[in-house]
């Protein structure tokens, strides 16, 4: 082998260790190596495992043993909204500042039962509120690709440390494009799995009735194969879905795309959007039809109708959500929420009050019906929509002051398929200004086997999965 | 154009239990009314007799049965771990009503 | 004399007995447990948590329901009822705001007056308070007037049978009580014991005076019938005086608390937060709404035990006194006996029960007919009635004597018409004794 520990994928890596080329404790020492030289500029990690290499010593003696798990020996980093026992989780908020949870999330569990360490925990939007991590009350990630512009987010700190290689892959957590969103900025794959596939247990909640944990990963391959993992019914989740859990990353066998049929959104070309982002878009429709997809251009609602929906679903279900937050029980009072927080918990308590429930809260839901019934329309027809995930590439730093609003309409692209509850992959596109462009091939609920199919195609077959130079040593 | 008023950000910032200075009551005052203005587009769709969503997945009647999970107790001083204030086993907060009659 | 009539309308909670809490799986039996030893990170409110809902406490609630002559709500769900306290770990309560699990039932009292029901519906209960003075030496902790939290009822399944205003007395609402109070514990959801809190009252009382309704009051913090009585009954003459006083009369839906002292046996005010509460309902993102089909509801019903007022009901079809039917329909063993004795007076048989003359453990028939045959005393009280109609037909019992039997019964006839309750087989027995 001559690539570096840390260019390899995770499936490579899996490999790596079943021929003895290198132990787990050597991929452990390397990342953490990386983690400490580059972390101190990006501020992806908001916490390290101070106990991760002597359970890569425990594991590489599994490993001699003879011992089979899906991910034995395989470092990761988690969002900091997951609850981990006997790491801090703040979800990157001072109001949990110093909290050390009694639990595990069974995302977590379920990883460190396939094998997984769990390197760390990443940097996000406080409480997941943001498209930047511009609103992390431990100050913002920077985008590897350029450290000038911003990650995305929420999810930015996982993002930017699979980009920056300071780690294989890396659980995120999407209410509207949280996964899907800073990939596309920080230019590696995200995938967001259908709600109620992956459960919410022990996930620091946003919005409840969209919240959808997802990789971050180098490859499609890779994301499958960490939703192998973590995917499936939960007793402790009454919104998770007990349908079957495929083996999904055995199973991306396509070679071409003939008898998929696959619908260009328009009204997800937005009018502001730049022409570069049309062309890359565009170019994709060509590669997947000289994969032998039929593409064809469809109208759906105009996206602007998703965000006034989301705003008012999101926001109210955040004001009640984190009313629990009052500093009695753990944590710190309710004084030390941030801005976006307060704005977020202030505008949903509004939303949801007397003599405005009617006008806000039902009439948001209410459209969103005609939303999800648009999507089963279209699933009746296509496998799959696309679309640009974000409407550019990634911001400057300090792009969020004063935009109330930033958010959403970094996101607008996909929060229709959050708000139907969809499954959609977000792999690199192209590049506008030296910065990375993520492509959306989103589909109906459980088609997860599906999408990733045509995702790892494309991916397998286009030049756009680079990393930046500055991180390849 | 909406126009959200002081009053109105102050009314709320007590339901929701947060404490606002005067700065970021008029900070959100103006916000809302921007925020509340993309909202206001919805009503540019028509959603007369059309069923509520709350919920996407399709699911129904989803419980347990009436067991003990043993799994998930905590022991007290677990459950008192992550407290500021705490007193011979309860949480402690600043009494916030006069006794009731008990 | 001016028309004044009181307007009563009870919210009773009830703790149901189950095994588990309502959302999780801590034991629901909290009482005297040692502070927050009970509890996991669900009913502690810890991040990340989600609520699954207990199968047996929603089907105790369809019991109860049905019982109670509700309609069960096909499609249901449950809501969170937002606001802020410190033994409401989450910040909202898990309830149900616009579909309840039960509505539209009713309660018939004695009278034969039905209590409209509005709704039956099911809920979380919440941690408890206790207010004391921790002296201020005491370290790494608050000290002064502090409420201490106990977190092992937070999330016990409670609940909530909210009637119409339709009591018009004290009396009523007593009666009222005690028959909700009867009938959930004949179902066996609940042990509803008073002394630990598992049935809370709180009655809203106004008055209607010549048309003119004083402003709705809700009464706190109540936990025996008792008390219920005595607050509702000070309520009256307070609000009575205040009405006389102010003319203030009450406005919408608007209500104001009020806690009772039973020890001053008065009710006052609650200090109330300055803002108008306002609860935020919204459907639980968390869980999956509830579909109770007619085929369930039904087999529900089939199961459920025999309620006091319909024991009562058979009793009386069998001949019981209405009182006496009234005082055995709670003793599942004395009912049993009655209906089990169809060869006995059963009407007689009850009054024996509640007279506490039979011992129920032993054979009930043998001391059935030593309570009913007439003793010695009443033999000497027959005699002269017997001799009196023996000399008064001469003729009838010379054609006894002379072998014409059938007679007899017209001579026992003679004697019932003066001794109305003698045995017919009693006065036979005698004659023929007097007449060998």
């Amino acid at each position: 082998m001559n690539k570096q520990i840390h260019e390899l994928s995770v499936v490579e890596l899996i490999r790596g260790l079943e021929d003895r080329h290198f132990s787990s404790v050597e991929i452990v020492k390397h990342y953490l190596d990386r983690i400490n030289r580059y972390n101190s500029e990006l501020n992806a990690f908001l916490y390290v495992n101070e106990d991760a290499i002597k359970q890569a010593e425990k594991i590489d003696k599994e490993i001699a043993n003879g011992n089979k798990k899906p991910l034995l020996g395989i470092p990761l980093a988690v969002k900091d909204n997951f609850l981990t026992v006997g790491l801090p989780t703040t979800a990157s908020s001072l109001v949990l500042k110093g909290y050390y949870p009694q639990f595990e999330s069974t995302v977590t569990k379920r990883l460190l039962s396939a094998g997984a360490i769990i390197l760390g925990k990443t940097n996000m939007d406080a409480w997941a509120h943001g498209s930047s991590t511009e609103t992390s009350q431990y100050g913002p990630t920077l985008n590897p690709w350029n450290l000038g512009h911003l990650p995305g987010g929420s999810s930015g700190g996982s993002a930017a440390a699979v980009a920056a290689q300071l780690v294989p892959v890396a659980i995120g957590s999407e209410t509207a494009g949280s996964v899907r969103q800073p990939a596309a900025w920080c230019g590696v794959t995200g995938f967001k799995p259908t709600y109620g596939r992956v459960s919410r247990y022990g996930v620091i909640a946003m919005a409840s009735s969209t919240d959808s944990p997802g990789p971050i990963a180098r490859n499609v391959e890779d994301a499958a194969l960490v939703i192998s993992a973590i995917a499936g019914a939960d007793p402790y989740d009454a919104t998770s879905s007990s349908k079957e859990v495929e083996k999904y990353h055995q199973l991306l066998k396509r070679k071409n795309l003939k008898g998929i049929k696959i619908a260009l959104v328009k009204e997800y070309l937005l009018p502001t959007m730049r022409t570069e982002v049309k062309t890359l878009i565009h170019n994709a429709v060509k590669h997947l039809e000289s994969l032998g997809a039929k593409v064809e251009e469809i109208s759906l609602l105009d996206p602007k109708y998703a965000i006034g929906v989301y705003t008012v679903v999101m926001r109210s279900e955040v004001s009640s959500n984190l009313a629990r937050f009052d500093g009695i029980r753990y944590g710190n009072g309710r004084e030390m929420f941030g801005d976006e927080a307060k704005r977020r918990i202030m505008l949903g308590t509004y939303t949801l009050s007397a003599g405005y429930y009617e006008a806000y809260y039902k009439k948001a839901v209410a459209v969103r019906t005609k939303i999800v019934s648009e999507f089963e329309n279209t699933f009746k027809e296509y496998d799959a929509y696309i679309g640009a995930v974000s409407p550019g590439p990634a911001l400057k730093l300090g792009a969020t002051k004063n935009e109330p609003m930033f958010g959403e309409m970094q996101d607008i692209l996909v929060e229709p398929s959050s708000l139907a509850g969809l499954t959609g992959a977000g792999v690199p596109c192209g590049f506008v200004d030296g910065l990375p462009i993520g492509l959306q091939i989103t589909g109906n609920q459980f088609e997860e086997t599906k999408i990733l199919d045509i995702a790892h195609l494309y991916q397998q077959t286009t030049e756009f999965n680079k990393f930046p130079e500055k991180y390849q040593k | 154009m909406a126009n959200i008023t002081i009053d109105e950000v102050a009314k709320v910032g007590v339901l929701a239990n947060l404490p606002l200075s005067e700065d970021e009551k008029k900070l959100f005052a103006d916000q809302f009314s921007t925020t509340i203005d993309v909202i206001n587009q919805l009503n540019e769709i028509d959603t007369k007799g059309i069923a509520l969503t709350s919920q996407v997945n399709h699911l129904e009647n989803v419980t347990r049965p009436d067991v003990i999970d043993k799994d998930r107790i905590l022991s007290q001083e677990q459950a008192l771990s992550g407290a500021k204030n705490v007193h011979h086993g309860f949480f402690v907060v600043k009494q916030i009503l006069e006794k009731d009659s008990e | 004399m001016s028309h004044i009539s009181p307007i009563i309308g009870i919210e009773v909670h009830v703790e149901l007995t189950t095994k588990s809490k309502m959302f999780c799986g801590c034991p629901a039996d909290h009482f005297g447990k040692s502070p927050n030893t009970q509890t996991c990170p669900v009913c502690l409110g810890l991040p990340g948590t989600l609520p699954v809902p207990n199968q047996q406490a929603i089907e105790d609630t369809i019991k109860i329901g049905l019982a109670l002559n509700c309609e069960v709500n096909e499609n249901t769900h449950f809501d969170r009822k937002q606001y802020f306290y410190p033994d409401l770990p989450k910040g909202y309560q898990i309830s149900q705001y616009d579909q309840p699990l039960c509505k539209d039932g009713f309660l018939t009292l004695d009278s034969g007056k039905k209590i409209r029901l509005l709704r039956v519906h099911l809920e979380e209960d919440t941690g408890k308070l206790t207010h004391r003075v921790i002296p201020s030496a005491v370290e790494g902790s608050l000290s002064g007037k502090v409420s201490l939290i106990d977190f092992n009822r937070s999330g016990v399944p409670l609940v909530e049978i909210v009637s119409q205003p339709d009591l018009a007395s004290t009396a009523e609402a007593k009666e009222y009580l005690k028959k909700i109070h009867a009938i959930v514990r004949e179902l066996g959801v609940t042990s509803a014991d008073m002394e630990k809190g598992q049935m809370r009252l709180e009655p809203t009382v106004n008055l209607d005076i010549n048309g003119h309704f004083t402003p709705l009051v809700e009464l706190k913090n109540i936990n025996s019938f008792n008390f219920a009585t005595q607050a509702i009954d000070y309520e009256i003459e307070r609000q009575l005086a205040e009405f006389e006083k102010t003319g203030l009369e009450k406005q919408g839906s608007n209500k104001s608390t009020r806690g009772y002292d039973s020890v001053k046996k008065t009710t006052f005010p609650q200090r109330q937060k300055e803002e108008a509460k306002d609860y935020r309902y919204f459907p639980e993102p968390d869980i999956p709404p509830l579909v109770i089909s007619p085929t369930v509801v039904e087999e529900i019903r089939k199961n459920l035990p025999q309620l006091p007022q319909a024991i009562i009901g058979e009793l009386i079809a069998l001949g019981v006194k209405p009182a006496d039917a009234q005082i055995v329909s709670g003793d599942q063993q004395a009912v049993k006996v009655i209906k089990t004795h169809r060869d006995l007076d059963q009407a007689k048989l009850a009054s024996l029960i509640v007279n506490k003359k039979i011992d129920l453990s032993a054979d009930i028939k043998p001391q059935f007919a030593r309570l009913t045959q007439i003793g010695e005393t009443d033999t000497a009280k027959l005699a002269p009635v017997i001799d009196r109609v023996l000399t008064e037909n001469p003729k009838i019992v010379a054609d006894y004597k002379k072998g014409k039997l059938t007679v007899l019964g017209f001579l026992i006839g003679q004697v019932r018409r003066t001794a109305k309750d003698a045995d017919a087989k009693t006065v036979s027995a005698l004659l023929v004794e007097k007449l060998k």
